[in-house]
């Protein structure tokens, strides 16, 4: 059995030895190489566009302007696709639009030679426009008096939704209730994968191959044959090895545009590598939401009513829109259930950069509004952050009705304490009581919810296929993407549990490429390992079975009489050796009898969405008068079911916190509210956490097997980023007081907030 | 108008000569010329370090390095580091077995200034390592596992375990 133990990367070696081959990496030197022109207006409309200048610069083969290209609209989000029209994505992108809605828009593109002409065209490219007013602002956004972003979204309304359980309006008229009415703040973040996007396309045989870097190589093949407008058979998509994706690469980017590229030059081979600038503006980034909740609680801490109004940023296209505000309202009720809820949210179009999928899907976002509110609660009540919390969290036994999704376990608690005992929580508590003096420390915690997959969004179902090879071996495809998080090691040590295999007879073919490989919707909602496993295990299952039905047929002995253990092939009551695999493999091949080509392929349907849940605590000290925050000691715990590979769990969980670190205290990004354009569009003026801005990142699981899942196992990408920004401001509100309601927690936002409150 | 200009340097011990247009960055060079596909772009302006070689033994971003500047240099880029009989240096080797690979985009720049942080020859708390190794940007692992690569390396070196 392999499954559990911390088993080497299967794609380690390369990576280290740097032959791991990226889209770059495998694109041939002779490709046209394709840049786009962004408009340097935030909203309005493009008059005019002078490219004589442009097409005389030697080496530009073609200039594709916004009235050029076909009017057929689109959508971007990576979600399995509807048929049901009601359930479709938004359909609002152009492969190159007129209409300009945000600073960095797409509005032309330009084939060259090489990379020098295609920047000399686009700076001797002219371009007239008509501006319009623009808004940045959500709740400006929303008023009578904003820009129309896109007709039919009145007020620039794309989604609002509400939940209500209970009667709110009569639970808070009980006597003796303390109210606690609160606003949070989180910010525009970017993804940050080191690896750009970037893709390549050409045409042969009348068929267009789009090779890109991406998350979802079965979505960009639908979304390219409907911004095409061609049959989806017609185009082949591969994804070699990414450099990241954490969801901006669960959107189709520049995809469309640069198989469009390709037709309009006979079909050539055309490169489309985005800058750093452009991953910044002009692809996705994280939704910043606004959440109000009002909590009435009784003196003993129990709350007794809440309401959530949430309004999220959805930027200038709609993308995975509403989905995001609706994951953070959903949790709302759940994580700590009370007999009267109302919530609602709003996703609005401004003219910001536009928002999709990031790593935890609106989860940072409301954790950061939810469990800030627990510990300013728990201070106005004077009771132990803990103790409020172990109150109210979700029970044991709870079912949630929509999902019907249980929670079996007590993970809460059982993730509290030891993240309580990593970091010495109750002796620190004390410790920390009574400061004074310029540098202060603080002790806090945040949990998190979280739930696998999308079920009952879509319907959950992922396709895997084994191929028995000569020596016994087995090759491994499924749909499902590795991008970094080490999917592909989870799946060959799935795979070789599930047939009865030593991990290196199993190959997995990490590449897709929708020509050959299953169907499956790819990488996210921390879906693979979970979704994958079901399938893994059920095609594993079937080509066992084969193997061992023609095993019989040479043996003798009843195929229900044996089974496969470490590549041999023994008898179940008294496990003795039949023959091995390998034996059995060749012989079928080359049978003259009856030559068999092993193989299995298979569907696994999913209707669940296992939760996954834990817990930061974050030890800080805070330099008053620098308006410092440094962390001290950190700990996510995670039950996440059965690990996997324990090592590269742990792993994930480093990078997600990490990139919760930043989140809490210096990534953002910055518009200029007189030009709408975003100030930092670089990875020097945007602060992304370094070496220097972390102390050990310290890793914890508890392991309750998921009944649902095929190895134990649940949802582990996403989490680790979800608890971290509110766990390291409740300890900065232990260390000094003050509550602060706003990410990034930088200097300028502390000096403020120290200020209001007397401290500086 | 391009100009080209002959360049004549070592790569990874081998001396190469290559007519390189003179706006070229070393990257470009490195990248399209000789193949050096480890060598990787993510910023393309010396922010993030995915670039990375050592030039006559120090750390450079290569991207903000131009080609015609590696007259006469030794270049060294992550291809040259594994042995010719296959045999993976320890470094490398400190990576897979820490865990210290995820999306594996940064990792040979990081491992780059790895080599000039141990071929130094002196011993380094982990607050310097991390401060050495603080030109690089890594988004899958929040650092940990690789700083304790090169710890661990670093340790072995010396003598210290």
């Amino acid at each position: 059995m392999v499954v559990g133990k911390s088993i080497k990367r299967i794609d380690a070696f390369d990576k280290v030895t740097g032959r791991t081959k990226y889209t770059d990496d495998l694109c041939d030197k002779s490709a046209y190489i394709a840049k786009v022109l962004h408009s340097t207006i935030t909203h309005g409309k493009v008059l005019s566009i002078d490219v004589s200048e442009a097409e005389k610069i030697e080496g530009v083969i073609k200039i594709v302007t916004c009235f050029d290209v076909p009017k057929v609209y689109f959508p971007t989000a990576g979600h399995p696709w509807s048929t049901d029209e009601s359930h479709q994505d938004v359909a609002d992108r152009l492969l190159l639009t007129d209409v300009v809605r945000f600073y960095g828009d797409d509005i032309a593109a330009v084939v060259a030679e090489n990379e020098v002409a295609a920047q000399q065209a686009l700076r001797a490219i002219k371009v007239e426009y008509e501006e319009y007013p623009f808004v940045l602002d959500v709740e400006e956004a929303m008023s009578d008096s904003a820009p129309l972003i896109h007709k039919n979204y009145p007020n620039n309304i794309l989604g609002h939704s509400s939940q209500s359980v209970g009667n709110y309006e009569e639970a808070i008229k009980e006597e003796g209730l303390i109210k606690f009415d609160n606003w949070y703040d989180t910010p525009t973040v970017q993804h940050c994968h080191i690896e750009n996007h970037i893709c390549y396309a050409s045409m042969e045989n009348g068929r267009l191959t789009v090779v890109t870097s991406t998350q979802i190589p079965h979505i960009v093949r639908r979304v390219v044959g409907q911004a095409l407008s061609l049959d989806w058979g017609k185009i082949r998509v591969v994804k070699p090895y990414i450099g990241g994706g954490f969801g901006n690469k669960q959107d189709v980017l520049y995809e469309p545009l640069c198989a469009y590229l390709s037709t309009v030059v006979g079909g050539r081979l055309v490169k489309l590598d985005s800058s750093r600038e452009e991953t910044f503006v002009s692809q996705r980034v994280r939704h910043a939401i606004r959440s109000h909740i009002v909590t009435y609680t009784r003196p003993d801490g129990t709350f007794v009513a809440r309401k959530l109004e949430l309004f999220s940023n959805q930027g200038a296209y709609a993308s995975h829109g509403h989905s995001i505000a609706a994951k953070g309202m959903g949790c709302f009720r759940q994580l700590y259930p009370c007999p009267n809820v109302e919530a609602e949210c709003y996703t609005v179009f401004t003219n910001r950069p536009v928002a999709g999928a990031m790593r935890g899907y609106g989860i940072p976002q409301a954790m950061f509004a939810v469990e800030s509110q627990i510990d300013d609660i728990a201070k106005g009540l004077n009771l132990s952050p803990l103790e409020i919390r172990k109150k109210n969290l979700m029970p044991v036994g709870y079912k949630d009705e929509f999902s019907k999704n249980v929670n079996y376990f007590d993970t809460f608690n059982q993730c509290i304490e030891k993240g309580k005992k990593y970091i010495d929580y109750d002796r620190k508590i004390e410790e920390y009581k009574n400061q004074s003096g310029n540098i202060r420390k603080g002790i806090g915690m945040a949990v998190f919810w979280y739930n696998t997959a999308v079920w009952p969004i879509s319907l959950e179902s992922s396709s895997s296929r084994m191929v028995l090879n000569q020596d016994g071996s087995i090759s491994v495809q499924l749909g499902e993407t590795e991008i970094g998080q080490g999917a592909d090691t989870a799946f060959a040590q799935m795979a070789a549990d599930a047939v009865g295999l030593t991990l290196d007879k199993v190959n997995v073919v990490s590449c897709q490429d929708t020509d050959v490989t299953p169907f499956g919707t790819g990488a996210y909602a921390s879906r693979q390992t979970y979704v994958g496993g079901l399938t893994i295990k059920q095609t594993g299952e079937m080509l066992k079975m084969r193997i061992l039905d023609y095993a019989g047929k040479l043996s003798g002995i009843d195929a229900a009489e044996l089974d496969i253990v470490d590549n041999n092939i023994i008898t179940v009551s008294d496990k003795k050796f039949v023959m091995d695999v390998a034996k059995l493999a060749i012989t079928a091949l080359y049978s003259m009898e009856d030559s068999r080509h092993i193989t299995a392929e298979s569907t696994y349907q999913i209707k669940s969405n296992a939760y996954s849940f834990g817990c930061c605590f974050a030890d800080v000290e805070v330099d008053i008068r620098a308006c410092k925050v440094k962390i001290n000691d950190i700990i996510n715990v995670h039950d996440c079911g059965t690990l996997i590979n324990p090592a590269l769990a742990e792993a994930q969980v480093h990078g997600g916190m990490s990139m919760g670190i930043g989140y809490a205290l210096s990534e953002q990004e910055i518009f200029d509210s007189r030009t709408g354009r975003t100030l930092n569009n670089n990875l020097l003026d945007y602060k992304l956490s370094t070496f220097m801005d972390h102390p050990h990142l310290e890793a914890q699981f508890v392991e309750n097997a998921e009944p649902t899942s095929a190895f134990g196992t649940k949802a582990l990408g996403e989490p680790p980023a979800c608890p971290v920004a509110p766990a390291i401001r409740n300890a900065v509100l232990n260390a000094t007081g003050v509550a602060v309601n706003k990410i990034p927690m930088t200097p300028h936002v502390l000096f403020e907030e120290f200020s209001k409150s007397g401290l500086i | 108008m391009a100009q080209y200009k002959l360049v004549r340097c070592t790569i990874n011990g081998k001396k190469v000569e290559q007519m390189v247009d003179v706006r070229a960055s070393l990257t470009d060079m490195l990248r399209n010329d000789y193949r050096m596909t480890s060598v990787k772009k993510g910023c393309e302006v010396g922010e993030c370090g995915a670039c990375n070689v050592l030039i006559d033994g120090e750390c450079f971003n290569s991207c903000i390095y131009l080609a015609v500047w590696a007259e006469g240099k030794h270049i060294r880029t992550l291809e040259g580091l594994m042995s010719e009989d296959g045999e993976l240096s320890d470094i490398q080797q400190a990576f897979i077995d820490e865990a210290a690979v995820q999306c594996g985009f940064c990792t040979p720049g990081v491992i780059m200034s790895a080599v000039e942080i141990l071929e130094s020859g002196r011993d380094y708390t982990d607050d310097e390592l991390r401060k050495l190794l603080s030109g690089h940007l890594c988004r899958c692992t929040g650092y940990e596992n690789i700083l304790r690569a090169v710890r661990k390396t670093l340790d072995k070196r010396l003598g210290k375990v």
